[in-house]
This record gives structure tokens, C-alpha cells and sequence, in this order.
């Protein structure tokens, strides 16, 4: 008895470290499996349907139960608050959130804006901060915030600092590191605990957190 | 603000059209009917209720209680839930009845309304409470209770997951001393964020045996058999007694033959502190969410001074109908279409018919829209229009 796993992914590079892992781990997957451009690609051989999604959307995928697995950034756990298990830190697409402005900035008290992609996330860190700022939502691009004035900090991942470097900003305080996390819906990982287990300890495994499991 | 569509309903609210409304209904008469035949009796309680008692009693998250204020500006609460209020009446109105009590509720209980478009914030509850029993065999039979009847829905495929607080307290408290410490990593389990445990855990200044004990709980789950793997990595008394409280469970159960249901998870912990025994949660195949919750809660009745143990559990009714699926089709009804001058012939035989259990539309031909539509609605169509004949015409 095999059950199906349905695992929520992000599209490209995540998906393509994603998939490593689970060939290392001995999952059969097929050979130039992660060139394919389609949003659902099944591996029969292991098992396993990969739902290609957006980032931001994948804990949401998993929520719902429609995938039973997925692997999504602390960043969009932290931004999303779904209800999902986190059980494994995969250790791929590390990265951290910063807040970056232009060189020159200077702190002002005169209603400081934050521009972010993470609204929730931000909200909270300037409350931690004691800081009183106003956040305003963007979908991407969000260097472009300060260059044109529309805020004077912004708040993102940032992975080697080229972004920030390229269009003249700086990092100026580092909030949080970000790894990738193995999550699992609540349901799912009661109803199909064996296979999901197996899956857990033998990623693990390979990533070489033993205590991990 | 935008001008409200004429058939706008607040967020979170939901209509139950006849199809729906025949599916809900007659899961729940299943349910209530195997409620009642173990000898539960259904009780009702106000829709509102006071924040002070009943809101802050209940194991629904503040930011979740949806909240009003009564004239005299005091804070008030759509109930969240059933089993505060039933406390509060356990104490005040049956306050003269011995223990046991067994006590059945139907009713729609309220969350507050959330952003996100389609998450209910009312929705009907099923569940009891047994009261004032704290033996395992008061464990067994609600947790037998539960799968009665979700097997008498129809409900093919369903597992109950079963945990116990006592054991995760202890265990913490037996590797960690202090409350506060332990409150840390509880917070984990409960957000379950087995990733910020372990980074917690490693953290700590402890033995590496004793960090390999927490991280063990969060792999203590699978069949009975795990009851073992649980009693060899505790010593104290308090996390021994919870591995015989489901020890004792798996007996009961077994005495009912239902032991087959249910899985164990140490890690099941759906609330900060609430529950303080075992816990129970139940899974339906296609659904992501629970389809109900339920345990021991021996801390909630003091609160309202009537210190008693206590177990129970809820099923979420929208979400059973969802796992079922559109079973309930209107019954079939019969339509007797008549013309005025015949109207008392109609009625007598509209009367007849219902006597013997028909359901029978009585319809005045003059208010039809459109006959031909009229009659592809109803199994059965029996004209009296015109003249009298001897008997009526059947089409």
C-alpha cells in the first residue's frame, strides 16, 4: 500500500533543490523531471504530484489540504500564519530579511513609510521595535520604493546583496534568517502519517539533521 | 464604501438552500438520534453571553470571539462554543443534579469574521459532554460515541487521533523543572512549529540525553504500540499515570470494538491549556480540516464553581456535510393541480394523501407559471382540473 503524496512547491530554483533532496533521499524521480513548464507534473514512479505555485501561495495550497506536503520559505510562514505543521528545515534557499534603505537615510519622526512585500511581517518586527511606521504593500520591485520617494525604508529578502547594491541601497538592520521548511497539512500528516514520516526521516537524512527527526 | 448588493449577506454568513439545508438535516437527526439512544439529553443556551464568563471560558482564542455590547456597555459574545456555556449551566440550573451528567447539544456556534472570503463565522456544532465522570471508561464511551456516529452518517473512511496533555506536560516538566521553560516549547507544539522546537530545544542548556528525550516526543505517534515507546521515556508518576490513562482507553475501546479507529500523537495539542487529559481529533478522507475535536477538560467546570471532571467533543457539521457530499435530495412530493370549482375535492384528497405520509402540493392551476415545468418537478402529478369525472386523472 503506496499512498499518493501531493507535494506544493514553488516554481523554479527551490523546486529544482527541492527535487535533488528527494532524489538523494532515493525517491525515484525522473531525469529533467524539473524542466517541464507545466503547473502539475506527476513522478508515478515515486508517488508524488508536484503543484507548482507561487511562493507566497504555497502554505495556502497546503491549508486547504489540496496538497498534502510543501515546501515554502520562513518568510511566507511568518507573512501567512496558515495552519500548517512545519516539521523539517530543509536547509536550501537560505536567505534573510533585512530593512534596506538609500545611503543617505536618516531617521525621521515625521511619519515614516516602509514599503514591503511582507506587510504582516513587517508590522510586526517595527512593533517589536517600538517604531511607528506606516507599511505600504507592494507585489515586487520593491527597491524602486525609495528611489521614487514613495517610502524611505523598505523591507525584503535579500540573498547575496546584489539586488540592494545594484540599484544603490543598503542594508541597514538584518531581521531574520530565512530557510526553506518542509510543511505539512494537519490532516494529511494524521491520514497519511506513514508515508509522510518515511518521507521526513529520510530527507533528513540527507541534509544530514539527524536530531532533526 | 461601496452600496451593498441587495442580496449581500455579512462576511462569514451562509444561506442553506433545500438541497443543502435536506443533507445537513438528516446528517444531523443521525447524529442526534445516536446521541439520544445512549442516553444524552439535548440542551439549548443563549446565543449571547457574557465575555466576563462564558467568552473568557472558552477555548476559542480571544481575537476569535466575535463580540458585542449590551446596553449597559458591558462586552458580550456569540457563543463560540458549547461546552462554557454547558459548564455554566451545570452549575447554575442543573446545579442540584448529581454527577454524572450527560448533556447533547445541537446549535450554530460564531467566530469572529475573517478577511478572507468564505471561512464561516457561524456554523452548526454537534457534540456532548459528559460530566462529573472521570473514569476511563467515561473516556471510551465518548470517544466510542464519536465514531458511532460518524460511522451512522455514512462516513466510510475516518480516523481518530488521539493524544494526551498530561503526558507532553510531564514529560516537559520532568526534563525541563520549571513551568515557564516548559510553557516556551508548549507554544511550539501548539503553533506547531516542530522546526522552532528543535532549534529550541538545542538551545537549551541540558544534556544531550535530555534533548534527545523532547525531541522524541515529536516522534511518539503511530499505532497503540506506541503507548510502549511513551512509558520508556518518562519516569515520573504524573507522565506514567497518562500512558495507563491511554492504556486503559485502548481496553475500553477495545471492549467496544472500536480500538481500529484510532491512532495515537503525543503532539496533538489544539490549545495552551484547556485540555488537561486526553485529546482527541477526528480526520475525514477529502477534507483538510478536522471534522471535530474533543477531550478532557477537568479544569473548566471550578470556574464556574462547581469543580467537577469532565469529556466531551464537537463535530462541525458544515464540514460533515462537506465530506458526504449532496446526499439529501428533496424528498419526493406529490402535486395535486386542481381548478377552483374542484378545490374541495383537491383538499379532501390532498388530506388523504398526507395521512398516509405523502408530502402533497396543493396548487391552484391559475397560479402556475408554466405547467409542463411544473410537472417535470414532482414525481407524481394528479389533475383535477375541469368538470368532475368519476376519480381523479393521473398524468
Amino acid at each position: 500500500m503506496n499512498e499518493w503524496l501531493t507535494i506544493a512547491m514553488p516554481k523554479g530554483r527551490i523546486f529544482e533543490e527541492a527535487v535533488q533532496l528527494l532524489r538523494k533521499a532515493g525517491f525515484p524521480i525522473p531525469p529533467e523531471f524539473e524542466e517541464s513548464r507545466k503547473l502539475i507534473v506527476d513522478a508515478p514512479e515515486a508517488n508524488m504530484r508536484f503543484i507548482l505555485a507561487k511562493p507566497m501561495d504555497v502554505p495556502t495550497y497546503v491549508e486547504h489540504g489540496v496538497a498534502d506536503i510543501g515546501v515554502a520559505g520562513k518568510d511566507t510562514m511568518i507573512e501567512e500564519e496558515r495552519d500548517v505543521y512545519e516539521v523539517l528545515d530543509l536547509n536550501i534557499s537560505a536567505c534573510y530579511l533585512a530593512v534596506a534603505g538609500l545611503p543617505e537615510y536618516e531617521k525621521s519622526d515625521v511619519n515614516p513609510k516602509v514599503a514591503s512585500k511582507y506587510p504582516n511581517l513587517a508590522t510586526q518586527y517595527f512593533k517589536q521595535q517600538g517604531e511607528q511606521v506606516e507599511i505600504i504593500k507592494l507585489n515586487g520591485s520593491i527597491e524602486l520604493a525609495p528611489l521614487v520617494g514613495l517610502a524611505d525604508r523598505i523591507v525584503d529578502i535579500v540573498s547575496t546583496g546584489q539586488t540592494l547594491k545594484e540599484n544603490g541601497l543598503i542594508e541597514l538592520e538584518t531581521i531574520v534568517p530565512i530557510t526553506s521548511r518542509l510543511i505539512v497539512n494537519p490532516v494529511s500528516y494524521r491520514l497519511k502519517d506513514t508515508v509522510i514520516d518515511d518521507l521526513v526521516e529520510r530527507v533528513a537524512q540527507v541534509i544530514g539533521v539527524e536530531e532533526q527527526v | 464604501m461601496s452600496k451593498l448588493f441587495m442580496f449581500e449577506k455579512p462576511l462569514g454568513m451562509r444561506d442553506a438552500l433545500p438541497g443543502y439545508f435536506q443533507t445537513k438535516r438528516n446528517v444531523q437527526r443521525v447524529i442526534n438520534d445516536e446521541w439520544e439512544s445512549w442516553g444524552y439529553l439535548p440542551v439549548e443556551t443563549p446565543t449571547l453571553e457574557y465575555y466576563d464568563t462564558v467568552g473568557s471560558a472558552s477555548a476559542i482564542l480571544d481575537h476569535q470571539l466575535f463580540k458585542l455590547l449590551d446596553q449597559q456597555g458591558r462586552t458580550l459574545v456569540l457563543r463560540p462554543d458549547m461546552t462554557a456555556p454547558i459548564a455554566r449551566v451545570t452549575a447554575s440550573g442543573l446545579q442540584n443534579q448529581h454527577f454524572p451528567i450527560r448533556l447533547a447539544y445541537h446549535t450554530n456556534v460564531f467566530r469572529a469574521q475573517q478577511l478572507e472570503a468564505g471561512r464561516p463565522a457561524e456554523f452548526e456544532q454537534l457534540g456532548v459532554e459528559l460530566i462529573g465522570d472521570g473514569t476511563s471508561s467515561a473516556n471510551g464511551e465518548v470517544v466510542s460515541l464519536m465514531i458511532e456516529a460518524l460511522r451512522k452518517t455514512g462516513l466510510t473512511t475516518f480516523q481518530i487521533t488521539v493524544g494526551h496533555v498530561g503526558y507532553v506536560n510531564a514529560l516537559l516538566e520532568e526534563v525541563l523543572g520549571n513551568d515557564e521553560r516548559a510553557d516556551d516549547l508548549r507554544r511550539f507544539l501548539y503553533e506547531k512549529n516542530y522546526v522552532g522546537y528543535r532549534q529550541h530545544v538545542e538551545n537549551l542548556p541540558l544534556s544531550s540525553l535530555d534533548k534527545k528525550k523532547l525531541n522524541s516526543l515529536l516522534r511518539l505517534r503511530g499505532d497503540w504500540r506506541t503507548l510502549d515507546e511513551a512509558l520508556n521515556l518518562v519516569q515520573t508518576p504524573a507522565a506514567k499515570e497518562a500512558v495507563e490513562e491511554l492504556q486503559e482507553l485502548k481496553t475500553v475501546l477495545e471492549h467496544y470494538e472500536l480500538s481500529d479507529y484510532i491512532k495515537l500523537d503525543f503532539n496533538l495539542f489544539m490549545h495552551m491549556s484547556y485540555y488537561t487529559g486526553i485529546v482527541f481529533e477526528s480526520y475525514g478522507n477529502n477534507l483538510g480540516v478536522p471534522l471535530g475535536s474533543g477531550g478532557r477538560y477537568d479544569e473548566l467546570l471550578q470556574q464556574f464553581n462547581r469543580p467537577a471532571q469532565a469529556v466531551g467533543f464537537g463535530l462541525r457539521l458544515d464540514l460533515l456535510v462537506e465530506a458526504l457530499g449532496l446526499t439529501g435530495a428533496v424528498p419526493s412530493q406529490t402535486c395535486i393541480l386542481f381548478s377552483p370549482e374542484r378545490r374541495p375535492e383537491a383538499v379532501d384528497q390532498a388530506r388523504r394523501l398526507r395521512e398516509t405520509g405523502k408530502r402533497v402540493v396543493l396548487q391552484d392551476i391559475r397560479g402556475v407559471e408554466d405547467v409542463d415545468q411544473l410537472s417535470e418537478s414532482y414525481e407524481d402529478v394528479v389533475s383535477m382540473i375541469g368538470k368532475k369525472k368519476e376519480g381523479a386523472s393521473h398524468e
